[in-house]
């Protein structure tokens, strides 16, 4: 995958200018008209957490209730696929990305796969 | 003796399990139901088309994610259940704890850009527990719901 990505993209916490890029996932951005259609963008990431954080999962696993930690695993590599796919989309020229879609499948014991894809379009 | 520590071991888990799950339980449906009485103006459609009245000022993709696990009673009963097959209640609660859980999330997210409603709402779920070999470890799921929510021009009369 190095290569496909910007560097810069695999910073966490690196600012992108996700302000730019409007997201829905209706085929259309309400309140705003579409001029091209740019394709398919995608972008995925896997994680999985540190050892120290399974294991007290693991423990929380016997008292039932949310594991904080993977919601938390999960949702900060839901941002990274989003920004995976904004880059391609800004890549390919494109302001928006209608009809986001996301998708999260587990690959390993503690390792999972989120991915996010839509349509990259101009908006006017 | 040495069965009989291991046996004890089991039981201690299953009483731990069964006394924190349900507590958790009821906690947790507790403040769902605080928590969607609250969030109740914003409107959740699933519907992909928007009314030709409404006057879109500002929309953005909202999304709401949990991970919730089985308590150890439940893994064991859920098991036990298995063999005669039927219905699974003690996962049917789990699930509806996660799925509503996501959504207050989701309409948490919406509210704080001042949106009123959410469209396009579509759910996932992904089990979280098997790892690469197929071997079943203690059951997790992650619920997500997300939408595009919808500031509306003007507020509604």
């Amino acid at each position: 995958m190095r290569g496909v990505y910007d560097e810069q993209a695999l910073i966490p916490g690196f600012p992108h200018h996700r302000q730019n890029m409007e997201l829905s996932n209706l085929e259309m951005l309400p309140g705003r008209s579409i001029v091209r259609h740019l394709g398919l963008v995608q972008g995925s990431t896997v994680r999985s957490k540190h050892a120290g954080k399974d294991i007290l999962a693991g423990f929380k696993n016997f008292v039932g209730g949310e594991l904080k930690a993977y919601t938390e695993l999960l949702n900060e590599s839901r941002k990274e696929a989003i920004d995976r796919m904004v880059q391609q989309a800004q890549a390919a020229g494109a302001n928006a990305v209608v009809n986001v879609r996301f998708s999260t499948s587990n690959i390993a014991a503690g390792a999972a796969e989120v991915m996010a894809y839509g349509t990259a379009v101009v908006v006017e | 003796m040495e069965l009989l520590i291991q046996f004890g071991f089991f039981l201690f888990l299953l009483v731990v399990g069964l006394l924190f799950g349900s507590m958790n339980e009821k906690r947790h449906f507790r403040q769902l139901k605080e928590q969607e009485a609250a969030l109740r103006e914003v409107m959740v459609f699933n519907e992909r088309h928007l009314p030709e009245w409404l006057e879109v000022r500002q929309a953005k993709l909202v999304v709401g994610s949990v991970v919730i696990g089985e308590d150890y009673f439940k893994r064991v009963a859920a098991a036990l259940k298995s063999i005669f097959g039927g219905r699974l209640t003690m996962y049917e609660s789990l699930m509806d704890r996660g799925r509503r859980e996501a959504v207050l999330r989701m309409k948490q997210e919406a509210r704080r850009m001042g949106a009123t409603m959410i469209f396009n709402v579509r759910f996932e779920t992904a089990s979280l527990s098997e790892d690469s070999a197929g071997r079943q470890q203690a059951f997790s799921a992650e619920f997500i719901a997300y939408g595009t929510a919808l500031v509306p021009a003007a507020p509604p009369a």
